[in-house]
């Protein structure tokens, strides 16, 4: 056996804080045990946040898993590996090349490793797996499976994971399958077993058990929005499955299928449709809409674009629907498990003519439900559709985050609706005209009243009253109305979060690039640059963006898409000067990182050179 | 979509129905359709349908895409809301709308361009689900609108009047409606008000998904003699496969008819369809028998019209989800919302 020896290298020194990465071969079962790991590093009460790297496969293709542990609590990815766990002969050479000198690779030393790919900076720890395995396991499908179970077990030896922890987690995950519980505590103790009898555990690199994740959960952003729209009373969804959206509505279902039968009669309180399409999707959540039901759908770029004619109905009909878009890289297909925000130009002006739609841009999975909740009453408030930006990042890797709250006695607003009485008060029922001023109209559910409240709804030009009409006078009144109601909107949508006004250069940002911000600003500030930040919640733009941008000498923006769309949309909507702002791009369909940013900002110092407070 | 008031008086003498309305109640906007078009029959017979079987006109909810055929649902029922939607897509509006709300009547309006072409799918996929609405298409083998393209039902070799003829083989939404489980399918003329007017009837009270696929020729662009959705060709060939009435579930049955000779089905209101056999082996409950007489008239150049399909068995989207009976447009917070206590538990299995 090729066993590179070990001592002579220098190892890396860390405690609560470096970076592990597994690479697996897709449907081997590695999820689970992968999964096992991160939650053990949260349950001892360390800041974790693993990300999953995966391929548009079911079964064998690469797959990552990375686990960035950080007691300071930076979040987001960190470059550079500190412990790899490869599981994949195909990616082995750039698995093993990533490791940091002095790091580690946990191996199946059960074939050797290529000569070639052996480096005299790093640590190898060889554990015969497929050995182990075969000597332990009948079933070939236990074999493969329990080799997962025991680079964990070796894990908790290696970097002194509380082994109660580990077990415990089993329990918790095969409650219900009892039997299950022994053969995986058994694969764990195998590994452990192996790992303290044949190297010095526990490594440089190691845990201590913290107390950092008091009150916070490690939840998925697509699990919280399907619980938020339980939550915020959605009884339709319709959908067309696509990754990386679909655990919306399977986490919706799943929670109705708990929280929605009637005690009473067994029935359900909730409906789940799945389309024949994207178009039908959406066309389903707003015929629900419009008659009065909470409705949502989910899907991602391919299904944004298909979904572009409906939404300029529901813009320009005014109805209500939401829909929550998981980016993924584009175009077309692009990479469809990988993580973008590429959809924001076409989410902000989706349809033809003169639209705009009113986005939400969530960055933690506890604003995926709140902003989930708070879609339907705006959605219902502006009687337009509102969409929730999400990206694959956010919607399927798990992530601390406060744990969720509802405010019992909270009441859904439903917006301008009138009943039967009130249209028998009012008299005469126009379903576009603006009654109270801020351009939102009233309108009514089908079958109200006997005589009163009807109306056509239709995507045709049409005047006060919803009638058809050719006159362009009255076309262009209804849509001067409709802009009016989109400035009322910044009532109703949340304020961007403000660091500060007080230096020279600022920072505007959304959704999943939040995770790397408080590092990258930490690391700045080190080197004396300070920056105040920007975080946008919601499209369209409240001024306070305007005036952060004209306070600040320059402006960096990021976008994770190539085309700068974020500071397209801010050029666009604030007048804002393109000199104003430089961008900041990440598009490897990876999640932006602290250094990447910080490396940007540097790297466009030498424009400030009239900066004095630039570093040299 | 009239822009032109209608008037609303009438003659004072009008006769009312069971609710005190009269004819004009079920009325709409003014047509700005052609002159002789088929779909103002549709119009008028759902009109007389509505009002003589004496429906609620705000408890019908009217949907219908885009096209001539789609501008229909302006010109019955003013007291109904109504909704035109996209091309091709009522269908996923009516089936939202009707999960929304499941004790509402639901119209769809559509045409052959809309239904047939660039909506075939929502078509195929409504009546795979069976919403429980009544779902009609003016029929008439040709894009008005546009001018008169040939569509996607026009048989092939019936040529339009610019000279267009169809090589294509045509799509038969009837017998397509009966393979993917619609449990009620008719066809019918709009020139045929006798015959259409009871249809509309029972596929209103019908419980689950209802289909007519009404022929109503395009006076300016597919009426002539080459044309077979032209009315020449259609009253030469048309032939009832069976003659019904629709007989309202408080009406007292009286007439009778000879034995063997009627055949009386029963909707889930209690109304009854009377079904006059017209002398041949059709039987309305037998797909593969409807499927055959369609077919076998249809290789005679001839259109088999009249309840073709029947399954009163079949449970309708509602019941195979099974909703809770309270409209889901009509739940609350308190109906809805789980509450933090629930939530706080949830919170501990992300522990």
């Amino acid at each position: 056996m090729n066993t590179p020896v070990t001592a002579q290298v220098e190892t890396l020194t860390k405690l609560n804080d470096f970076v592990v990465k597994f690479a697996n071969i897709n449907g081997s079962g590695s999820a689970s045990a992968n999964n096992m790991f991160a939650k053990a590093v949260f349950r001892m009460g360390i800041p974790v946040s693993p990300h999953n790297i995966f391929p548009s496969n079911i079964q064998g293709l690469p797959t990552w898993y990375e686990v960035r542990i950080n007691e300071a609590g930076y979040l987001g990815r960190r470059e550079g590996v500190d412990l790899a766990v490869t599981m994949n002969e195909q990616t082995l050479a750039k698995d093993i090349a990533e490791v940091l000198p002095g790091g580690y690779v946990l191996f199946d030393s059960s074939k050797p490793l290529p000569d070639e790919l052996i480096r005299d900076d790093i640590n190898f720890l060889p554990i015969p797996l497929t050995e182990i395995c075969l000597r332990e396991y009948e079933k070939p499908a236990q074999r493969q499976l329990f080799k997962n179970i025991v680079y964990v077990g070796a894990l908790s030896a290696f970097l002194n994971i509380d082994f109660k922890v580990l077990t415990d987690l089993v329990g918790d995950q095969f409650r219900g399958k009892e039997k299950l519980i022994l053969p995986n505590i058994h694969a764990l103790e195998l590994g452990h077993q192996y790992a303290s009898e044949n190297f010095q555990c526990p490594l440089n690199l190691r845990l201590k058990s913290s107390n950092k994740n008091e009150g916070k959960i490690l939840i998925d952003g697509n699990t919280a929005v399907g619980l938020g729209c339980v939550y915020g009373g959605a009884t339709v969804a319709s959908w067309y499955p696509l990754t990386p959206s679909t655990s919306v509505v399977d986490a919706f279902g799943k929670y109705c299928k708990r929280l929605r039968i009637d005690p009473g009669t067994g029935k359900s309180k909730y409906s789940v449709i799945q389309a024949e399409d994207e178009l039908a999707a959406i066309g389903i959540a707003i015929g629900a809409s419009w008659s009065g039901a909470r409705a949502f759908t989910a899907t991602s770029g391919p299904g944004i674009s298909l979904m572009q004619e409906f939404l300029g109905l529901a813009y320009f009909s005014e109805v209500p629907v939401v829909l929550f878009d998981i980016q993924r890289v584009g175009p077309s297909t692009g990479m469809p498990t990988r993580t973008q925000q590429g959809d924001l130009l076409t989410c902000a002006y989706a349809s033809h003519g003169d639209t705009k739609q009113v986005l939400l841009f969530p960055a933690t999975p506890k604003e995926c439900f709140e902003y989930a909740i708070d879609a339907f009453d705006i959605a219902d408030r502006l009687q337009t559709p509102v969409i929730v930006m999400s990206d694959l990042e956010l919607g399927m890797n798990e992530q601390i985050c406060d744990q969720l709250h509802w405010e019992d006695g909270r009441s859904y607003d439903r917006g301008k609706i009138l009943n039967a009485q009130q249209l028998e008060e009012i008299g005469k029922f126009g379903r576009y005209v603006d009654v109270d001023g801020d351009g939102i109209p009233y309108r009514t559910y089908p079958g109200v009243h006997p005589d009163k409240g009807s109306y056509f709804t239709r995507g045709s030009s049409h005047d006060a009253n919803a009638a058809y009409t050719e006159d362009g006078n009255v076309y262009a009144e209804v849509m001067d109305r409709i802009a009016k109601k989109f400035r009322t909107a910044l009532n109703y949508l949340p304020e961007p979060e403000i660091s500060g006004m007080h230096n020279k250069l600022g920072i505007i940002y959304l959704g999943t690039s939040h995770s790397a911000i408080g590092e990258a600003l930490d690391s700045l500030g080190r080197r004396g640059i300070m920056l105040d930040t920007l975080r946008i919640k919601s499209f369209p733009f409240h001024d306070s963006i305007r005036e952060f941008i004209d306070k600040h000498e320059l402006v960096y923006v990021i976008d994770q898409n190539r085309d700068a769309q974020l500071k397209s949309l801010l050029k666009i909507e604030l007048d804002a000067s393109p000199a104003s702002m430089h961008s900041i791009l990440s598009y490897n369909g990876v999640l932006i990182t602290a250094q990447h940013i910080e490396r940007a900002i540097l790297e466009s110092m030498p424009e400030l050179e009239a900066s004095n407070d630039v570093p040299a | 979509m009239s822009y032109i008031t209608k008037p609303r008086f009438h003659h004072p003498q009008l006769k009312t129905n069971e609710i005190g309305l009269t004819r004009r109640d079920y009325e709409g906007t003014l047509t700005t359709l052609c002159g002789g078009c088929g779909h103002d029959s549709i119009s008028a017979a759902i009109i007389q349908a509505a009002a003589d079987m004496s429906l609620e006109p705000h408890r019908v909810v009217k949907v219908s895409g885009i096209g001539c055929s789609s501008k229909i649902p302006s010109y019955f029922l003013s007291k109904a809301h109504g909704f035109n939607s996209v091309h091709g897509r009522m269908p996923s509006v009516a089936t939202g709308a009707n999960l929304a709300n499941k004790d509402m009547y639901y119209v769809g309006i559509s045409g052959d361009g809309d239904s047939a072409s660039i909506g075939l799918g929502q078509f195929c996929h409504i009546v795979r689900r069976r919403v429980n609405m009544l779902y009609i298409v003016a029929n008439n083998g040709t894009y008005g609108l546009t001018k008169g393209q040939l569509s996607a039902t026009a048989d092939l070799g019936s040529t339009t009047k610019s000279g267009e003829q169809s090589q294509y083989e045509n799509i038969d939404m009837a017998t397509l409606a009966i393979e993917l489980g619609a449990s009620f399918v008719a066809r019918s003329f709009s020139g045929d008000k006798a015959q259409l007017v009871p249809l509309i009837q029972a596929g209103l009270t019908h419980k689950g998904f209802a289909f007519i696929d009404v022929v109503s020729p395009c006076v300016t662009f597919n009426n002539t003699d080459k044309s077979t959705h032209g009315y020449k060709n259609t009253w030469e060939n048309y032939v009832a496969l069976s003659a019904v009435d629709y007989v309202p579930m408080k009406q007292e049955i009286t007439t009778s008819y000879a034995a063997g000779k009627e055949k009386e089905i029963t909707l889930h209101d209690g109304s009854v369809i009377r079904l006059h056999k017209t002398g041949n082996n059709y039987d309305p409950y037998d797909k593969e028998n409807a499927l055959h007489h369609i077919n076998e008239n249809k290789k005679l150049g001839k259109i088999a019209t009249g309840l073709l399909y029947i399954n009163q068995g079949a449970a309708d989207l509602h019941e195979l989800a099974d909703t809770v009976d309270k409209p889901f447009n009509q739940l609350n917070e308190h109906d809805l919302c789980p509450g933090n206590d629930t939530l706080m538990d949830i919170n501990d299995t992300f522990r």
